[in-house]
């Protein structure tokens, strides 16, 4: 089946890099997953690669069954967009993966020093759970059959995702487009 | 593999070691058929957690899904309580893929059932199949778009 990218990317995203760069890539993504874990700094890899012609998505994807922290550790890093530090939150929630329990990531709210009582309310909140609910069905709508699942500039990317990988083929659709 | 407009072939199975589930049992409701080749192999896994998952999407639509494979009720029962499944693994253990062979989606060469899919509507008949790579999870993407079809009809 060819999968795209169901909605398309918005302001309700999570962008970070150019927002107007001519390829976009789309991670759908588990916290606690641990090949997840390992997309984490090939990612960065490939931002630091590409540069200005890129943009990164991360959308949640917690499958909740064999990752049990995953849901709530999305929810986290939703709270902490809420005080513009979703980012932050989402790097030191894949750093420190192993540890994904409420305590660890108060903890980990509080090292990047997000205003913990805002914090613990936001996390109750119906519209940051929703963002992750809805993460999660727009994942299944686009044809996400596992995590971390890509799409690149809307079509889902069924290719290695090592560093080398990516990057090669990122840099190849950029010189298409040149054409 | 069976055509979409065919009524789906009745059949009964075991869904726990002592209970069997027949499909017409199922009529009033939509039925997604999951064909798979195997419990515990990585790929399945990642399907059937997945589908485990998106229950409640399928659930909107007013359809239960159902996994088929020729693995046995036990192996299913470890299986299913091992990933916490919240919907019935059928064994088409005896004769051994019979349920498959029906469908037309027996692997022969494997001795398993290839990994295919089967929307079913309100009276059984077939509204949608998708036969995918057997190494390649085929998501839920496609079953969704074939419930909101039948939806809008």
């Amino acid at each position: 089946m060819a999968s795209r990218l169901k909605p398309a990317v918005s302001s309700k995203d999570h962008i970070l890099g150019n927002k107007n760069a001519p390829l976009e890539l789309v991670e759908y993504g588990d916290y606690q997953c641990p090949h997840c874990g390992r997309a984490y700094p090939i990612i960065k890899e490939v931002q630091e690669a590409i540069g200005d012609s890129l943009k990164f998505v991360f959308r949640n994807f917690p499958l909740s069954d064999p990752h049990p922290d995953a849901f709530n550790a999305a929810v986290a890093a939703e709270a902490a967009a809420l005080q513009h530090r979703f980012w932050e939150m989402h790097d030191i929630i894949y750093e420190n993966q192993e540890q994904l329990d409420w305590r660890s990531l108060l903890g980990y709210a509080k090292k990047i020093g997000l205003d913990l009582a805002a914090f613990k309310t936001d996390i109750e909140k119906d519209s940051v759970i929703g963002k992750v609910e809805y993460d999660f069905e727009s994942g299944i709508r686009s044809g996400v059959n596992g995590t971390p699942s890509f799409f690149i500039n809307g079509e889902k990317y069924e290719g290695g995702w090592g560093a080398y990988d990516l990057t090669a083929y990122l840099r190849s659709l950029l010189v298409s487009f040149r054409v | 593999m069976l055509a979409i407009g065919t009524q789906g072939p009745d059949f009964e199975l075991n869904s726990t070691p002592d209970q069997k589930l027949k499909l017409s049992e199922l009529r009033g409701k939509r039925v997604i058929l999951a064909f798979y080749p195997a419990d515990w192999s990585p790929v399945c896994g990642d399907q059937m957690t997945l589908y485990n998952a998106t229950l409640k999407f399928f659930s909107k639509h007013n359809a239960q899904l159902v996994g088929i494979s020729v693995d046995s009720k036990w192996c299913h029962l470890a299986y299913s309580q091992n990933n916490k499944f919240h919907f019935p693994l059928l064994a088409d253990f005896e004769p051994k893929g019979m349920v498959a062979r029906l469908y037309g989606v027996y692997d022969e060469k494997e001795g398993e059932c290839q990994r295919a899919l089967f929307v079913l509507d309100e009276k059984g008949i077939i509204r949608w199949n998708y036969l995918s790579p057997v190494g390649l999870n085929p998501g839920a993407d496609g079953i969704l778009d074939a419930l909101e079809e039948l939806d809008n009809l």
